[in-house]
């Protein structure tokens, strides 16, 4: 923790859990998707079921599909943006076996018709756990910068993207891949000490193979 | 040379800034400054944006008196800011404009609106509450300001390693307990109180609000919320007062901490967040939960 985490976050209120870390898990599905969905079901558990809406936790999870950051003054009026989009959206109470009490499980799809599922769990001040990616169990909080890398299961493409990260000066504090025969997509995590530069971002969508590239940086919502 | 900086202990803060002939604020910056890796303006210029919508979040709770989408809360702020000019109050000014910042915050937050959660959204009232209160009766500029935040940010940090900050976890006294001590040290620094009385100021505020549980009717971030936080800054001010005036927590600081904890751990768990005790279970807290808003 830092003064920053003490003195913050800026958000729209009115609950760090409940509002400021919806729109976090959200804006993590909607860098996997690469912009916003056509149609998102969201699946509430437990306490973001019971006083989610009290706490605006639907219009928190619509805007960070959206795009947006949690101190985004639109956030109150997701919904609304989100129907005027077109977007069709749905919101079930559902039990989540063993999952954090505020949890919600998003699937959604996109403009070229991929679907994409994100388990996530708001933990507290505004801290997200994400659980799974799809069919993929994952675990990683978003507290540090993190490279979140959806791509194809082959030889050398660890290697290329830290290269990138090496030749842009970013150090690697965590690693993670989580593979699964079944869709042979691979989710590679990687936690840094200094936030990816824009360049460096745009240097890692290059790679071939790389499906998708989110990057959670609390920082960036500055 | 004192051990690293590690906000392990309120008495290491004090003792590393008085050792080093500087206020608590220069001790937390320096440190922030080598573990951020950031140059020091760039940390100030973010503080700085933070105290801006801060001040925003008090305007707009004053100037609007709408209620919140339950209904439950709305309108306290621009009660106080009208009672406040007609004279009509007893506590003189600076109380009373800590009272009405602080509702004014958490109305914004009710409303959706943007606040800087210090440390929490529910407790986001209470810093900024009195620092802009006594802030106006004494002139400091924002600069200053921003010193406050990192001594509040300094005492917050301790509280958070040693205890907690959530009331999930803690109660309430971890989320007004905690931004009432983190206010109380920031102001009385401000005013001139030394390290040692600055951390007894964050004790003395933190010690008069151990036991307080956390029960949102209808789990909702407004009553009781809004209300303590107005009455968490005047709690603040009251021990920054205490402090100024050289009088030390018997308990010693860390100790104050370390009992909030250990408080919290007793707590029963309907006293915790969970909406299922306290006021939150009173027939009238009960009838309130049903409207609760839905989606639309």
């Amino acid at each position: 923790m830092n003064v920053f985490d003490l003195i913050g976050p800026v958000m729209i209120g009115p609950s760090s859990s409940h509002t400021a870390g919806a729109v976090r898990i959200g804006r993590v599905l909607f860098d996997l998707l690469g912009g916003p969905p056509c149609s998102v079901l969201f699946e509430l558990h437990q306490s973001f079921a019971r006083t989610g809406p009290g706490h605006g936790t639907p219009q928190a999870l619509m805007a960070g599909l959206l795009g947006m950051r949690p101190d985004d003054e639109r956030i109150p009026r997701s919904l609304e943006m989100a129907r005027g989009l077109g977007i069709d959206y749905e919101f079930r109470d559902v039990d989540l076996k063993d999952a954090h009490p505020n949890s919600v499980r998003i699937s959604a799809v996109s403009a070229d018709s991929s679907c994409r599922t994100l388990q996530g769990s708001s933990i507290g001040g505004g801290v997200i756990r994400v659980t799974s990616i799809d069919d993929l169990a994952v675990d990683f909080s978003g507290e540090f910068p993190t490279l979140v890398l959806l791509h194809q299961d082959r030889v050398g493409m660890i290697a290329e993207v830290t290269r990138v990260l090496a030749e842009s000066r970013v150090n690697i504090a965590n690693m993670r891949v989580y593979r699964s025969y079944r869709s042979g997509l691979v989710a590679t995590l990687i936690e840094t000490d200094q936030p990816a530069s824009d360049a460096a971002v745009a240097a890692l969508r290059a790679i071939s193979g790389l499906e998708r590239l989110a990057v959670l940086d609390v920082e960036r919502e500055d | 040379m004192t051990a690293p900086i590690d906000y392990s202990s309120l008495q290491d803060l004090a003792d590393a800034a008085t050792e080093r002939g500087c206020p608590i604020w220069r001790v937390v910056l320096d440190q922030q400054t080598q573990e951020l890796e950031l140059p020091e303006e760039t940390v100030r210029a973010r503080l700085r944006h933070r105290l801006d919508v801060m001040r925003a979040s008090i305007a707009r709770g004053i100037a609007d008196a709408s209620p919140s989408a339950s209904g439950l809360s709305g309108g306290d702020a621009a009660m106080m800011d009208a009672a406040m000019k007609e004279g009509r109050l007893l506590g003189g000014s600076l109380q009373a404009a800590a009272l009405r910042n602080a509702m004014a915050v958490n109305e914004t937050n009710a409303r959706m609106g943007r606040i800087v959660a210090a440390p929490t959204a529910g407790a986001a009232g209470i810093l900024p509450a009195l620092l802009f209160a006594v802030a106006d009766q004494e002139g400091w500029s924002d600069e200053r300001l921003v010193e406050g935040l990192l001594t509040a940010s300094g005492i917050g940090l301790v509280i958070a390693k040693r205890a907690c900050l959530s009331g999930a976890e803690g109660g309430c006294q971890a989320e007004c307990g905690s931004a009432a001590a983190m206010a109380a040290g920031a102001v009385a620094e401000l005013a001139g109180a030394s390290p040692e009385a600055t951390v007894h100021a964050a004790a003395l505020a933190l010690k008069n609000l151990l036991g307080l549980v956390c029960d949102p009717v209808a789990g909702l971030v407004e009553v009781p919320c809004v209300k303590r936080n107005a009455m968490g800054a005047v709690h603040g001010l009251a021990a920054a007062d205490l402090a100024l005036a050289g009088i030390l927590s018997r308990i010693p600081p860390d100790e104050v901490v370390d009992a909030m904890m250990s408080i919290g751990r007793q707590m029963s768990p309907d006293l915790r967040e969970t909406a299922r005790g306290g006021l939150a279970a009173t027939p009238t807290g009960r009838a309130f939960k049903g409207k609760a808003p839905e989606i639309r």
